[in-house]
């Protein structure tokens, strides 16, 4: 298994490649400002804080891009980490064991996520109501459970969180990071060497050419929602650990902050182009963009959600460019190599 | 033959597009006069009606402002999810007018002009870029309220304004929001269905090709529906803000977006487009509004009404779903029972 | 040619849908190593026998014999199973994949239980450089190919999947020329090597440099199987239409009753109007008060013409002068408020809006170039659809009826009656008898010649060649999207018209 090693001989600068480019240099630009503007900024551990403190959006966003790649949208993921943390510290107060307890968190978030992903394929009906629905019970249900945030106490999880692993330079990160990368590593790998990733783009691609080449289309748009609930499960149970308390009110509107770090990571919300590294990247940039806030010191952090948004506008205007482009080039004739 | 006749009127109520929502909201109402045989009373006191039917028709007024909206946009197989955001956009500016002590005019006139721009904005995007509708809104949801909060420096703005709040907590015999509702029920009428706009609307909802053909031009519509739509929104938002006599950037309008996309889907009008009904969504609001209550009166907390709104939502979807129909279609339960009616007639 | 050679025989096949025929016992055999052509004009059954093939339909009858055992063909998944592989008119691949990916996916070779991408790049290069002779990057994605690539890379995977045999079904109607030929050189080199190519066109001219042997359908019956070197123009043309040359008489033309003098002078006139890739720039002078046919078969251009003239292709090229204004191209909308009409041939997508009722149906164009303020008062609404409904003999209990519950003939008729009620000037009609029954056709007809007379233009766009014989005063002729000949008053023959296709519009005038 490949996991994290990417192969560059094998990468071209192609079309999506791109714009995971771009997405780097912008994140760079960014950090790089915030390095000249403030003191302790460039430091090992700011950047190591940017994993830390996003481990759970990374994994999340992961989960989002599959969906998104088939050209369809899962709303319901803040609401699952909400969910997620609510199940936890209520089970994990009741003593159950939390080896048990993330079993059936996970276990949770793949059922949740198939039952989306069935309505939504075999009633054709609209991803973004499905998973708005989805959105609506996952934390309503949070909120059956208890009104109030439950702290979680259990040595376990308590152990968990605030385990350190140096990593050189002085800094650390933590056991969420590490299972962030490992996510993003494993959907690299499921992206770009299984039959089911391929037909995760040749889905967003055409989804009726990729009905006519044969391809099982039908299950695995249920499986992209399916492994997005896992994703969101895992999401929360990350953040579970990292704010170790469960509250109803966790991730409010989070789930437009794991799109928008697709859209900034170059994941086409049309469908059929994007990667699972570069939404990590967009969650590295937003998450600079808060660092950056928060190190300005008078700002307020709503300034974060301006920047974003307009970060937003100008990737989805440029996708948009992108697409009206290639449309125009289907009518005219380029040049081709064929040789005679 | 009396028979046949006795079912040829049911079947015409069945059929129109009302009667769905209507018993929904019959039905809500039931269950609360069951647990609160007081619900229904209505009652004078200082010269203004009080009760919980007029309860409910006051805190649906802007609910129904901004399902009125998401109706026509919906209409064309759009969607608004900023309606929430636009709200908290429009309460701040006016807010932010009256804290001035600027005059109540400028007040309301700024906050219904920073509706209509976040309406036109959203318009531009979907009809003239032809960002699809979810993704264009999208960037107003997560901005607006940072606009908002920008707008007031972060801080909540309360003020007491007598002429201002009169707006959200008057009385004239019954609340002002609600004369606010029907005025703007009646106008969203007349401007619709007494001009072609209507006709075009459910036109290029059904078939926008064929409506080209015809000379419609698709994309002023669209565009001035999402204008619109952004209008309705900030004058909500003026509703909202002088109703609890302070602006809130971050929790006005709040989870406001998906009850208008309910009441909408409630009120009988299709998530793909085409027919679409005022009057139901009006309805589906007044049901929202009520279930909400309900939810309270029962002493379930009010998190609950989440649980329950999405199931009222994957059934309704379900039920315009053509496959799932067509699943219930072949079951053999309603298969005897349409030969049945067939031998009959 | 031996029967050993035969590697597929369809024998007495039949398809029923409800309310036509589509295929009634129709034979097809395809040799090993042959292109064979299949043709037929609209409702020829063309389509539906390769769906049938193709595994999208089923048949209700006959027998389909692969390679000396008899098959049955249950799913598009069964057909490729049977080796038959198809290439559609649309690219039938993802574009935001690479070629060599879209060659293989689905089927691609693994290495430790990984995809193994050096294996499927090395294996798509050899493929199309040894059995298509085109050599490109086959790491670069699809779409930054032409659309003819697309084409060869789609074929590529076709041939990869077969067993030998290969239908292509439409290929060439977004390829220019030159890439045309290039698509042939691939078929040959195909042949060569035992491929069966199961072809459909419409264009004559590539029928007739293509293929071995050309199959004819007409209202789904099968007519004949041709040997193409001995088949001539004039005879496939008869073939397909189903008039014999000698057996059709000439149609005196009397000159048509006009209640007003044909008004000379600026109409309408287009000046080298086109669009690239849908139709060459054409000139056509349209008189006031003419009856114009345009004529041609199935994708000459005759409604890329029409659409352009109308707005609603807009045009990249010339202008448009009407009545002393040039425009360089119109829209809808101006083009109603300037008194066209357009009564198009696919009424499900371009006509009908489904769920409105049919009074809104009627109405639609008229409202729409009066605005969005001047609503037509309900009664007036309903006087204007009562009235056509009954001038037009629409067959239905009530003008609030939602137009999808109608028959096609009928939903036409609506269609028609939407443009009547604008008072054209200039009304398109663009195969407006399709699929209307016998009687309802000579009624529309009548009504057509009535409102000529009564000084509506008309352009007149029909399959149905006696039809326009019968009615045009002037006929442009197509032919593979450029306009090719005039012909005027007593020209107008059926004799000269296909003749006219068949040729080229060369050789007419030496018989």
């Amino acid at each position: 298994m490949n996991g994290k090693v990417i192969k560059f001989s094998g990468f071209k600068i192609k079309q999506a490649n791109v714009s995971i480019y771009a997405t780097i240099i912008l994140f760079t630009i960014l950090f790089a400002i915030g390095s000249v503007s403030y003191d302790n900024f460039f430091t090992p551990q700011v950047f190591a804080n940017l994993f830390i403190d996003n481990a759970y959006l990374i994994v999340v966003a992961v989960g989002e891009t599959f969906a998104i790649l088939t050209g369809g949208i899962d709303l319901s993921v803040g609401a699952m980490i909400a969910f997620v943390s609510m199940i936890s510290a209520d089970l994990l107060r009741k003593g159950v064991n939390p080896i048990l307890v993330i079993g059936f968190v996970l276990l949770v978030g793949i059922t949740f996520g198939t039952v989306q992903g069935f309505l939504i394929q075999k009633f054709k009906l609209h991803p973004w109501i499905v998973t708005l629905a989805g959105m609506f019970f996952a934390r309503g249900s949070s909120y059956l459970i208890s009104i109030n945030s439950i702290t979680i106490e259990n040595p376990t999880f308590t152990n968990i969180s605030s385990l350190r692993i140096p990593i050189g330079g002085g800094s650390h990160i933590s056991v969420n990071v590490v299972v962030s990368l490992i996510v993003v590593g494993v959907a690299m790998y499921i992206l770009k060497y299984t039959k089911f990733g391929r037909t995760i783009y040749a889905i967003g691609g055409n989804e009726n050419s990729a009905m006519l080449m044969g391809l099982p289309v039908a299950k695995t748009k249920i499986l992209v929602y399916t492994f997005s609930g896992f994703c969101s499960s895992l999401g929360g149970l990350l953040f579970t650990i990292y704010t170790l308390s469960g509250y109803g009110l966790h991730c409010n509107g989070m789930e437009m902050d794991a799109i928008a770090a697709c859209v900034i990571g170059g994941v086409l919300l049309t469908g059929g182009i994007g990667s699972a590294i570069g939404p990590m990247f967009g969650v590295l940039t937003t998450g600079v963009i808060q660092s950056l806030i928060m190190f300005q010191g008078t700002l307020n952090s709503w300034w974060t959600k301006i920047a974003v948004g307009m970060l937003l506008f100008i990737f989805i205007a440029l996708q948009r460019i992108i697409v009206i482009r290639n449309e125009k080039r289907k009518t005219v004739i380029s040049e081709s190599k064929v040789s005679s | 033959m009396d028979k046949t006749k006795y079912e040829n009127i049911f079947s015409k109520i069945y059929s129109m597009a009302i009667f769905w929502p209507l018993m929904c909201l019959i039905t809500i109402i039931l269950i609360n006069f069951i647990i609160n045989p007081g619900f229904l009373k209505i009652e004078m006191k200082d010269g203004h009606l009080f009760g919980s039917l007029i309860d409910i028709l006051n805190r649906a007024a802007p609910l129904i402002l901004i399902s009125l909206g998401m109706t026509i946009v919906i209409a064309v197989q759009g969607i608004d999810i900023s309606v929430g955001s636009v709200i908290a956009i429009s309460a701040c500016v006016s807010a932010t007018v009256i804290v001035s002590n600027g005059p109540v005019i400028l007040a309301i006139g700024a906050g219904l002009f920073a509706g209509l721009l976040c309406g036109m904005w959203n318009g531009f995007l979907v009809a003239y870029i032809g960002v699809q509708p979810m993704v264009g809104t999208l960037i107003l949801y997560i901005v607006g309220r940072g606009i908002a909060q920008l707008i007031t420096d972060g801080k909540i703005l309360t003020f007491t304004n007598k002429s201002f709040i009169f707006l959200g907590t008057g009385y004239l015999l019954i609340p002002i929001p609600v004369y606010i509702a029907i005025v703007v029920i009646l106008i969203m009428y007349f401007i619709i269905r007494k001009t072609s706009l209507g006709l075009f609307i459910e036109a290029i909802g059904v078939n926008r090709e064929a409506s080209r053909f015809s000379g419609i031009n698709a994309r002023k519509v669209i565009f001035s529906l999402y204008a619109i739509c952004g209008l309705l929104a900030g004058l909500a938002g003026l509703i909202i803000c002088s109703n609890i006599k302070s602006a809130d950037a971050n929790n006005a309008g709040q989870w406001l977006e998906l009850d208008a996309i309910l009441s909408v889907v409630i009120g009988g009008t299709s998530m793909s487009g085409g027919r679409f009904y005022l009057g139901g969504t009006v309805v589906g609001a007044l049901f929202i509004q009520s279930l909400t209550t309900t939810i309270y009166s029962i002493g379930v907390p009010p998190e609950v009404t989440l649980v329950v709104k999405a199931l009222v939502v994957i059934t309704v979807v379900l039920i315009q779903s053509p496959i799932f129909r067509k699943m219930l279609n072949t079951s053999s339960i309603t298969r005897n029972y349409k030969i049945k009616k067939v031998a009959k007639l | 040619m031996s029967d050993s050679n035969i590697v597929l025989d369809m024998k007495g096949i039949c398809k029923t849908f409800p309310g036509v025929i589509a295929l009634s016992a129709v034979d097809f055999q395809l040799k090993k190593g042959e292109i064979h052509t299949l043709m037929g004009e609209n409702g020829a059954g063309k389509s539906t026998l390769i769906k049938v093939l193709t595994g999208v339909y089923q048949i209700d009858d006959g027998k389909i014999i692969l390679d000396g055992k008899e098959i049955r063909i249950t799913s598009t998944g069964a057909a490729q199973k049977h080796g038959i592989s198809t290439v559609y008119q649309e690219v039938n691949l993802c574009s935001n994949l690479t070629v060599a990916e879209n060659i293989y996916i689905g089927r691609e070779p693994m290495k430790r239980g990984a995809i193994d991408w050096d294996t499927i790049n090395k294996n798509a290069k050899k493929l199309l450089e040894d059995r298509l002779n085109l050599r490109i990057d086959v790491k670069k994605l699809l779409s930054s190919y032409s659309v003819a690539i697309q084409q060869l890379v789609a074929i590529a995977r076709a041939v990869d999947i077969s067993r030998g045999i290969l239908i292509l079904d439409e290929p060439t109607s977004s390829l220019d020329s030159n890439e045309v030929k290039e698509l042939f050189k691939a078929m040959r080199k195909l042949k060569d090597e035992g491929m069966s190519i199961v072809f459909v066109t419409h264009f004559l001219d590539q029928v007739y440099q293509i293929s071995d042997r050309i199959t004819v359908l007409r209202n789904g019956k099968f007519i004949g199987t041709y040997e193409a070197a001995k088949l001539s123009r004039m005879d496939l043309i008869s073939k397909m239409v189903g008039k014999e040359l000698n057996n059709i008489e000439s149609i005196s033309k009397k000159s048509r009753e006009t209640s007003f003098k044909l008004i000379e002078g600026n109409f309408v006139k287009t000046l080298k109007l086109g669009k690239r890739g849908t139709i060459e720039p054409f000139d056509i002078d349209i008189k006031q008060g003419e009856i114009l046919g345009f004529a041609g078969l199935l994708g000459s251009g005759r409604t890329e013409t029409a659409k352009v003239i109308f707005g609603i292709d807009k045009s990249d090229h010339g202008t448009i002068n009407i009545r002393g204004k040039e425009y360089s191209y119109i829209y809808p909308l101006k083009a109603i408020q300037e008194g066209f009409g357009f009564c198009p041939e696919d009424r499900k997508v371009e006509g009908i809006i489904g769920e409105l009722s049919i009074r809104e149906n009627i109405i639609l164009a008229l409202q729409s170039s009066m605005g969005i303020f001047k609503y037509l008062p309900m009664k007036k609404q309903q006087e204007i659809s009562e009235k056509y409904v009954q001038l037009l003999k629409i067959v239905t209990p009530s003008i609030e009826r939602r137009i999808d519950n109608l028959s096609g003939g009928n939903q036409q008729k609506v269609i028609l009656a939407r443009w009547l009620a604008t008072n054209p000037q200039l009304l398109i009609l663009d195969e407006p008898t399709r699929g209307i029954d016998v009687g309802a056709k000579s009624e529309i007809m009548k009504l057509v010649m009535k409102l000529a007379s009564g000084g509506m233009t008309i352009i007149f766009i029909s399959s149905e060649l006696q039809e326009m014989v019968r009615c045009c005063d002037r006929v442009l002729i197509l032919r593979d999207r450029v306009i090719i000949r005039e012909l005027i008053g007593e020209e107008i023959q059926e004799s000269a018209i296909m003749k006219t296709i068949a040729d080229g519009g060369i050789s007419y005038g030496q018989n």
